[in-house]
């Protein structure tokens, strides 16, 4: 029997093969040669430009765009990927409205910027597909460096590393490499296993040996690996999920986004995916747009998003508030999770309206809910590690931790965005220092 | 709606915008769809002499330069003339202009220099109805190998000596139309005028080769591997054929002969510079091949519009309105003192102004950590290049300074009299005042 969005409970198959394939493809399709060479040439090459600054990598966006415009995209993936050799996924994942795009000029001038990222995916698109990879190593230095966790700081870390001639062991506690690249994205920014193909590609560099089902604490301990290697980098990202402390938590159908969005990511049939018919997800990151969005685009009949506090201060960007608005998600601002009612399983879900101090104002309301998804942020996950700041890994300079021969970066480490952009650079830079510290 | 009708030459028209010749203007159908579409005028493909026709290359005729979004910018050929039979011509703008009465026709003729090849072409245009010849002393490119064309224009004692045939053995306007490929205009425009032309037209096209192929390092356009120069046209000649425009006009000698204006002509406000410079009517080619026939529509309108609000009620209010402000760079004012102004309501912060000034210019603007971009007075020396770098249209402009101020970079006071580099004491030329 077929199901549709009206089927009550939680259950798989709500839409058809095509309507999921055409839900689930490509947010932005790739530009074409004409379309790149109409975008390229909207750059005004500005000195100095805004949109590097605004770049957490670098990127020399004008000088890439340039080499778009004349014919030699492949050249313009070398003067991205040197800076980013997540470029690609960053293409796809950026917000850029928010951070290149935002600072160009042409958005201030007529508030339609260049089209970076796309511009961008257009020429580390051109690059990959060629499968031929750019850089070379530098002769074998004979140092070892462990790379713990092979999201977007440990990849490019252990990517720098090799180019700089070090023997990198890259460890992963998942399956596959990639990290959140691989497991913690909307299927529909990196669609066709991208992410995959954009791993496989990177180790084309040699000097990196991948160990998967490897995680610190159960299977590797920071001293043995101080003992091994000639320097660690942590990249571990946030393996924990902060919970909402409330009765009920563990009924049936209070899941966490994290692990929805993941199994959507490795699903090989959507049709077998399960989702609720009324839907609520409780936060404001891109972790509950992702998990919202894709709520709805598996067919879900109902799915609102509730976040504490106002718009304004939701960490999803606009673009992606506009997005999950677009899709019909309903978002629901200044309401504060209080109760989760259901006999075993989940019926409803309470929430108090409240000021964006989280004042209580004593209105409530209750939203039928067969399916929640929790989306208010990842902890820090593990014991034995170096001296935390908060609630991550303290570093100074480079990525430096208060233990000695340990750097760390990417969503692990204090202070940053928690963007994948931001982890590239920060694996980056501390392949450098490690480099550094290896060499003199 | 200002009157457009022009007079050119005793020729009239309902507008001053003719179709120069060209490939648009080689076939009756072509020829009925300009018209259709609002053109003033057209010159005929140019006619060769009675005969087997000329034949063209089988592969590509034109090549082209780009500017941004593939807009077409500068475009070369290497056609010959009409290769289609001269009777075939004869008899299509016969039936033409006997259709369109109010309409210019004019034939462009290019045949070896001799006085018999000439009247006897002549006489068989004579027959058509059209308003008048147009002689082709400017094809760069193959007819120029066989002595004719540009071969010709170069020569002023020929161009004085084929007009004189063609004033001696036809009653028709006769319009010389001059080549750019060559180093003082005005030589071979002076030989027309004594040899008794009605007009010149100019430019005809500039020899070119728009690119080599990188692959098969052969120019572009390539024939079987190589590639043979062509003639230039389109937006970007438009300021070589405004100066030529000029040097006509301004000459004592030249004076009231009239010009027809071409050399990428694309708008309106094209056709109302090449005029304000002396053309009494202009002749475009590039634009209709880029776009259409219907380009006319908006030169129409625009140039209507433009008269409208300068009160001008005739195309002869417009013509030749700015060749009194042509001048040698020595009698240039030197006591104009201007200083860059950068509006910062409208500055987007790009900072090419900045790169261009500090990089190949005076250092004269600065950079604030917020990118704000001012002009250091001290060092500005009015260069205009940050102007012409700035991709916001009036965001940089010059400033004069008022009589009486200090110019901060010299530390002199702005004089409010005029003074030129003929009497400047660094001018070891100047002419002590007796």
């Amino acid at each position: 029997m077929s199901h549709s969005a009206l089927t009550p409970g939680i259950t798989s198959g709500r839409l058809s093969e095509d309507d999921l394939a055409r839900n689930f493809s490509d947010l932005h399709p790739p530009l074409d040669p004409h379309e790149a060479l109409v975008a390229a040439d909207r750059c005004y090459f500005c000195h100095d430009a805004p949109c590097i600054t605004a770049c957490p990598t670098d990127i020399d966006i004008p000088l890439f765009i340039r080499q778009i415009a004349t014919g030699t995209p492949e050249a313009a993936a070398r003067t991205i990927l040197t800076q980013n050799i997540l470029g690609g996924m960053c293409a796809r994942v950026c917000p850029t409205e928010t951070l290149c795009e935002q600072a160009c000029v042409r958005e201030t001038a007529e508030g339609k910027p260049v089209l970076i990222g796309q511009l961008q995916r257009y020429a580390t698109d051109t690059l990959q597909a060629a499968g031929t990879h750019p850089f070379a190593r530098a002769p074998e230095t004979g140092k070892s460096v462990a790379v713990v966790g092979a999201g977007p700081a440990g990849l490019a870390c252990a990517h720098r590393l090799a180019m700089h001639g070090h023997s990198v062991t890259l460890f992963d506690a998942r399956p596959k490499p990639g990290g959140l690249n691989e497991y913690g994205i909307a299927a529909y920014k990196t669609v066709d296993g991208f992410a995959e193909r954009e791993v496989d590609w990177l180790l084309k560099i040699g000097g990196i040996t991948l160990e998967n089902g490897k995680a610190l604490g159960p299977d590797l301990s920071l001293d043995t690996l101080r003992d091994q290697f000639d320097a660690i980098f942590l990249g571990i990202g946030l393996g924990g999920v902060n919970a909402l402390g409330l009765d009920g938590e563990d009924k049936t159908g209070v899941l966490d986004a994290v692990d929805f969005i993941s199994d959507l990511r490795q699903a090989s049939d959507l049709r077998a995916l399960q989702v609720g018919r009324d839907v609520v997800v409780i936060g404001g990151g891109m972790t509950a747009i992702d998990a919202a969005v894709q709520a709805k685009l598996l067919g879900a009949l109902n799915v609102t998003l509730v976040y504490r506090r106002g718009r304004d201060r939701m960490n999803a960007s606009v673009y992606e508030q506009n997005l999950a608005a677009s899709k019909g998600v309903r978002i629901i601002t200044n309401a504060t999770p209080r109760a989760i009612h259901g006999n075993g399983t989940v019926r409803e879900i309470e929430f108090e309206y409240t000021d964006d101090a989280l004042t209580p104002t004593g209105e409530t309301v209750r939203i039928p809910a067969d399916q929640v998804f929790k989306a208010i942020g990842q902890a820090l996950a593990g014991d034995a590690l170096p001296d935390l700041d908060g609630r991550k890994i303290a570093i100074t300079g480079a990525g430096r931790t208060s233990v000695t021969g340990v750097w760390a970066g990417g969503d692990c480490a204090a202070g940053g965005d928690d963007l994948t952009v931001t982890a590239v650079a920060e694996g980056r830079d501390a392949a450098e220092d490690i480099h550094k510290s290896l060499v003199s | 709606m200002a009157d457009l009708t022009t007079n050119f030459i005793g020729i009239t028209s309902p507008n001053p915008f003719w179709l120069a010749s060209a490939p648009p203007t080689d076939k009756e159908y072509n020829v009925r769809r300009a018209f259709e579409a609002g053109w003033g005028g057209v010159v005929w493909k140019t006619l060769g002499e009675e005969g087997p026709p000329v034949v063209n290359v089988n592969g590509p005729r034109y090549g082209a330069i780009w500017g941004a979004d593939r807009r077409l910018l500068g475009l070369n050929n290497i056609e010959l003339i009409t290769d289609r039979p001269l009777q075939t011509n004869l008899d299509e703008m016969t039936r033409v202009k006997k259709d369109y009465p109010d309409r210019a026709l004019i034939a462009s003729l290019m045949v070896p220099v001799n006085e018999d090849s000439w009247k006897s072409i002549l006489d068989r245009v004579l027959e058509t109805g059209c308003d008048g010849v147009e002689l082709n002393f400017g094809c760069p490119h193959g007819m120029s190998e066989r002595g004719m064309g540009s071969a010709v224009g170069q020569v002023p004692e020929y161009v004085g000596q084929v007009t004189e045939w063609c004033k001696k053995h036809s009653n028709l306007p006769v319009i010389v139309k001059l080549t750019p490929n060559i180093t003082d205009v005005r030589k071979p425009a002076q030989a027309a005028k004594d040899g008794g032309a009605d007009a010149v037209s100019l430019i005809n096209t500039i020899n070119s080769i728009t690119s080599v192929n990188l692959d098969s390092f052969a120019p572009e356009p390539t024939i079987d591997g190589k590639g043979a120069h062509g003639g230039y046209c389109g937006p970007a000649v438009k300021p070589i054929a405004l100066n030529m425009v000029a040097e006509i006009a301004r000459t004592p000698s030249l004076a009231g002969l009239p010009i027809s204006g071409i050399g990428g002509i694309t708008t309106w406000r094209d056709a109302a510079e090449f005029m304000s410079l002396g053309a009494g009517n202009v002749q475009v080619c590039t634009a209709a091949m880029t776009y259409g026939f219907k380009i006319v529509q908006e030169m129409i309108s625009g140039l209507s519009q433009f008269m409208d609000e300068k009160g001008f009620t005739s195309t002869d209010d417009l013509v030749g309105r700015a060749v009194p402000n042509l001048s040698d760079w020595q009698h240039l004012n030197l006591n104009y003192v201007t200083k860059a102004r950068i509006d910062q309501d409208l500055c987007i912060k790009c900072g090419r102004c900045y790169a261009a000034c500090e990089d190949t210019s005076h250092q004269a603007i600065s950079m604030s950590p917020e990118r704000t971009f001012e002009v250091i007075d001290e060092e500005c020396v009015a260069c205009n290049l940050c102007v012409n770098v700035c991709p916001v249209e009036n965001c940089i402009t010059m400033e004069e300074l008022s009589p009486g101020t200090t110019d901060p970079r010299t530390g002199k006071t702005v004089q409010d009299d005029y003074a030129n580099w003929t009497t400047h004491p660094n001018n070891p030329g100047t002419c002590a005042a007796e």
